[in-house]
């Protein structure tokens, strides 16, 4: 049956299951737009191109699903670029589509026109430029085939307005059929029984787990593995959820900002099982004094990540979760009585903590949001201290429930992104958690919330400042607060309620309870600027060039 | 050291550009790239010399892999294989020097291309000593201009 372009992008997405597409139209998308208008799939139109981006990366961490997003050419998708990269730097599938010029205007500095496949070649896994309409099908198979499997990560199509215009029968392929892609699933069986063997002999081993168990869904055979073993787990940012943040076994978050205990397990081990993270420099520290008494297992799907910072032991490129299943198979229990006991010992010596008195400091307000929701919501943060107190203070026991830019650390994610999630997520509570720099840079999805009646709770921690630097201009810079101050603008109750929102303004550490119960009756989202302790810092904090036991803060 | 690699990918458009983007992103040092259609006009191969420590090139050859329009790729430096290069040099010719330049070309099996009054093109073919030699003999006599295809290689298996 012949169809145009547009339609056959419509029916495609149809056919790959996508219930929801996140964008902004403009002048070379309408032949798209106008199909959309006869179709039933849902459109949620953001109020920028980098909300619809962020939204369709929030999504897919939330659901684990792909995540798609649309713009027109030009500053639309120029636009989509931060999001984007932010995507693709943790691994998170999102195929967006972009308009562009007719085909015959390509590369003559038509309006509205930009190389887009030159512009996102870096930040994305994979792009497209369509030509011939007869290719479409085709492009979008494979293009959503490449963002969801192996590493997953950001595939960009560009879409010439005259293809959306052409005819051509619709027919769509039944498999990709990539020859220069074939990621490998299952490790190397002799790999791991030669792990298994370093394992049943070590005396402190810890396991690493990063944002590749959740990727692959492997958080059940984690947990079939250390209860086999009692090995104790430290997370990074992006594992969080990965193994239960309320287990005994459970270390918390390592590297610069995460538990002491952690820090010290790793410098201190014989023995570290990485799966899959990418001993990325927020974890290691000093690299060449990172875990120096250690025997490392790398398991990964990216053979790129092995032994890229770190030289490892045994390497086994797999998908985790079929790696784990196998581990599970052959492995047999240490005998770590000891190492539980130093732990354990670390674990009194240094937990996390802050002043507890009678002011309204960010940690209390965290830990309440996480009582009060009974650790079961859906966290999404923005970048910097906001975004380590979530990590520290909130305990996630399942995956998918932290949503948090790590690999590229943009501020301005955590909202839409809880947007996106709330989409993927309808029954869910759903908190951003936010500080009043990063909040501002995507503010604008207020009306994107409001309008769809996603009943996102937005809970800032206002201190007044850009609180992450500011932190740094304190402890290395003699205090020397250039440009870190935010001035408590603007009024964030006044500004909700333009938008057609709820705000609610909390300055005494006796309302915060109220507050949250409040905001979570409210069917519809809710700001709330919590005015909390402007120099408070983020500790412990392990800093740059340092190895990661030699910590600021550590003691409480 | 060097690497000789032989990658085999997809004869697409922007193909090129994502294996030379990838290079400029990581801050490879590449010596020189060629790329051709094979006996199979939908695959193209690229010969990539490349420069740096062992660590750097086990990182090149990863991230080239990585990509989705490569097929295959091969470290033919592992290998024993053929490299040959061809060269053309443009070089001073005067009545004194004329005979001796010629002899050298013969010595090196080289053609000579185009001949004018005051210089001459000669085009050489070998592997990678060979070219090197040639050139050290024709410099004195002064290289006006020089152009070079970069290494291919196959291995001999």
């Amino acid at each position: 049956m012949k169809m145009t372009g547009a339609k056959i992008f419509i029916e495609s997405l149809k056919k790959e299951g996508v219930e929801v597409i996140f964008g902004y139209p403009g002048g070379v998308v309408l032949p798209i737009f106008d199909a959309f208008y006869d179709s039933d799939i849902k459109f949620i139109l953001t109020r920028h191109e980098q909300g619809a981006a962020h939204a369709a990366d929030g999504y897919a961490r939330a659901t684990g699903k792909v995540g798609v997003c649309l713009a027109t050419s030009g500053p639309g998708a120029t636009n989509l670029v931060t999001g984007l990269a932010t995507a693709n730097m943790d691994s998170v599938p999102v195929v967006a589509f972009t308009g562009q010029v007719k085909t015959s205007l390509i590369g003559n500095d038509a309006f509205q026109e930009v190389d887009v496949s030159g512009i996102t070649r870096p930040i994305s896994k994979h792009n497209y430029l369509v030509k011939d309409v007869k290719n479409l099908t085709t492009v979008i198979k494979n293009a959503f085939h490449i963002a969801s499997t192996g590493r997953p990560g950001v595939v960009v199509v560009d879409l010439p307005v005259d293809i959306q215009i052409q005819e051509t029968d619709f027919q769509y392929p039944e498999k990709a059929e990539i020859r220069g892609y074939k990621p490998t699933c299952k490790g190397h069986i002799g790999q791991i029984k030669k792990a298994c063997k370093l394992i049943a002999n070590s005396k402190r081993p810890l396991l690493y787990v990063g944002g590749g168990v959740i990727i692959s869904g492997a958080t059940d055979k984690l947990a079939e593995f250390v209860e086999k073993t009692g090995i104790p787990v430290t997370m990074t940012l992006m594992g969080l959820g990965a193994f239960p943040g309320t287990h005994k076994l459970s270390l918390g978050m390592l590297g610069m900002h995460g538990t002491a205990y952690a820090n010290h397990a790793v410098q201190e081990s014989d023995l570290i099982i990485a799966v899959g993270a990418r001993f990325d420099d927020r974890v290691t520290g000093k690299i060449d004094e990172f875990a120096p008494h250690a025997k490392i297992i790398h398991i990964d799907i990216d053979p790129c990540a092995i032994s890229k910072n770190v030289t490892v032991d045994i390497p086994i490129v797999g998908d985790a979760n079929s790696v784990l299943s196998d581990f599970n198979k052959y492995t047999q229990k240490p005998d770590i009585s000891e190492w539980h006991k130093q732990i354990e010992a670390w674990k009194k010596k240094f937990p996390l903590s802050y002043k507890n008195d009678s002011r309204l400091r960010p940690q209390y307000v965290v830990e309440e949001i996480y009582n009060i929701t009974k650790g079961k919501a859906i966290i999404t943060t923005e970048v910097g201290q906001n975004q380590m107190w979530a990590a520290q203070f909130y305990k996630y026991d399942t995956p998918r429930q932290f949503v948090s830019s790590g690999g590229l650390g943009t501020m301005g994610y955590g909202f839409p992104a809880a947007i996106g999630a709330q989409m993927g997520c309808p029954k869910k509570t759903v908190f951003d958690i936010a500080g009043d720099g990063s909040i501002q840079m995507n503010i604008q999805e207020l009306t994107t919330a409001v309008i769809n009646k996603l009943p996102v709770k937005v809970a800032i921690l206002n201190n007044g400042c850009l609180g992450m630097v500011r932190q740094w201009q304190e402890l290395f810079y003699k205090k020397r607060y250039s440009h870190t101050m935010l001035e408590s603008c603007p009024d964030f109750v006044k500004l909700a309620e333009a938008y057609g929102a709820v705000g609610m303004r909390i300055t005494k550490k006796s309302d915060v309870k109220k507050a949250i119960k409040k905001a979570l009756d409210i069917k519809g989202p809710v700001l709330m600027d919590f005015r909390v302790e402007p120099e408070e810092n983020v500790f412990p904090m392990v800093p740059a060039g340092q190895p990661i036991n030699k910590m600021i803060g550590a003691l409480a | 050291m060097k690497k000789t690699i032989s990658v085999l990918v997809e004869n697409h458009f922007g193909v090129l550009t994502h294996v030379s983007g990838l290079f400029s992103a990581r801050g490879f040092n590449i010596d020189s790239l060629t790329v051709g259609e094979t006996e199979d006009p939908s695959i193209s191969r690229m010969t990539i010399v490349a420069e740096g420590d062992e660590k750097t090139l086990e990182q090149v050859k990863k991230q080239l892999n990585k990509l989705i329009d490569t097929i295959k790729v091969i470290d033919l430096t592992e290998e024993d294989f053929i490299g040959r290069e061809l060269i053309l040099v443009k070089v001073k010719l005067d009545p004194k020097n004329r005979s001796e330049i010629v002899q050298i070309a013969d010595t090196f099996q080289a053609k000579i291309d185009d001949a004018r009054k005051d210089t001459a093109v000669i085009e050489v073919t070998g592997d990678e000593n060979k070219i090197k030699s040639f050139i050290e003999m024709i410099r004195p006599f002064g290289i006006v201009e020089m152009v070079r295809t970069g290494r291919i290689a196959m291995g001999r298996k």
